[in-house]
């Protein structure tokens, strides 16, 4: 294959390659969008906290299961997780919730495969969900021997 | 390492272009099934789809000079040296602070993250750089404001441990 030599011929080469990825990663992006849209309109947000309120690994399981499947900007999860407190739900569920709002894509989880691989997708989404459960337990360990 | 790389190679070759067309058209069936049962609230997702889309495209536009930048300034030998499979600490960082000072949604960096693994970035690496992402200093004061100072230090020094234990994990679970 013959190089390019020029910056011209580089930048038209680099643009090509650009755009060629964005044709690729384009779909999945549109399809995690519309998929977002009825998680949005379809999952009542509203009545999490009836989920809440078991043991603390139940509800660090039910926190990040809940995480797990939402999606939207993180500031939503950090309202969200502060009415959650102020109805009396625990620093554990909320934690989790919090935590594996960001680290697990169920919902992206389909672009994830497609760009990296069932194996690391699936891996790496079973793995912070099980670490979301362990934060969440660390930091209320942590927090009753930081304030006591 | 090399056969690694090789296998890498291989399965990208394998791999179907047309896979994200299907997923786009599996949601697209979904929306059209439920649009059946219930128009009304089926084009209200589509419109929160719509306003979410709009939201997206300045970080698109983003995303997109960063992968021209990365095709015509970033070599091979550059990304095998700083984020490859002898890069260490210094890889672990670089992928750790770029995550957790990336923007928008995760999948809009699935492609940049994918040709940087097709130049030698350790998968690992991509791991973390994807779980880094919680770290995130633009909403620190938001996150202070709702739980408090102490909380959010605790949670941000764990969700930086964990990024790398993330990237560890998945790296050794993918080469067994």
């Amino acid at each position: 294959m013959k190089k390019p030599s020029t910056l011209t011929e580089n930048i038209f080469d680099s643009s090509k390659k650009t755009l060629r990825m964005l044709i690729r990663v384009l779909p999945n992006i549109f399809a995690v969008v519309l998929l977002s849209g009825l998680i949005m309109e379809f999952v009542p947000m509203n009545r999490l906290s009836e989920f809440l309120g078991g043991g603390i690994l139940t509800d660090g399981f039910v926190g990040a299961g809940i995480g797990s499947i939402s999606i939207g900007n993180p500031l939503v999860s950090y309202v969200l997780g502060g009415e959650l407190l102020d109805q009396g739900v625990s620093l554990v569920a909320v934690t989790a919730l919090l935590v594996s709002w960001v680290t697990v894509g169920s919902i992206q989880l389909p672009a994830e495969i497609q760009t990296f691989g069932a194996r690391f997708a699936l891996l790496r989404n079973a793995l912070s969900f099980l670490f979301a459960i362990l934060i969440a337990v660390l930091m209320l360990l942590t927090m009753q021997f930081l304030i006591g | 390492m090399n056969n690694r790389v090789e296998k890498q190679k291989k399965d990208k070759k394998k791999e179907s272009p047309w896979g994200a067309y299907v997923f786009l058209l599996i949601v697209l069936l979904v929306y059209l099934v439920i649009f059946l049962f219930d128009s009304g609230r089926t084009l209200v997702a589509l419109q929160f789809s719509f306003e979410m889309l709009k939201k997206l495209v300045p970080i698109l536009g983003l995303v997109s000079c960063f992968m021209f930048l990365n095709n015509l300034l970033v070599k091979p030998s550059w990304v095998k040296n700083h984020v490859g499979e002898d890069s260490g600490w210094k890889g672990v960082f670089i992928a750790v602070v770029g995550g957790a000072l990336s923007m928008g949604p995760i999948y809009v960096w699935y492609g940049i993250l994918q040709e940087l693994q097709e130049k030698g970035m350790r998968t690992s690496l991509i791991a973390s750089f994807l779980y880094a992402r919680s770290v995130k200093p633009q909403l620190l004061p938001l996150m202070v404001y709702y739980f408090g100072w102490l909380y959010a230090l605790v949670l941000v020094v764990y969700l930086i441990l964990f990024s790398v234990l993330n990237g560890v994990m998945t790296g050794r679970m993918m080469r067994s």
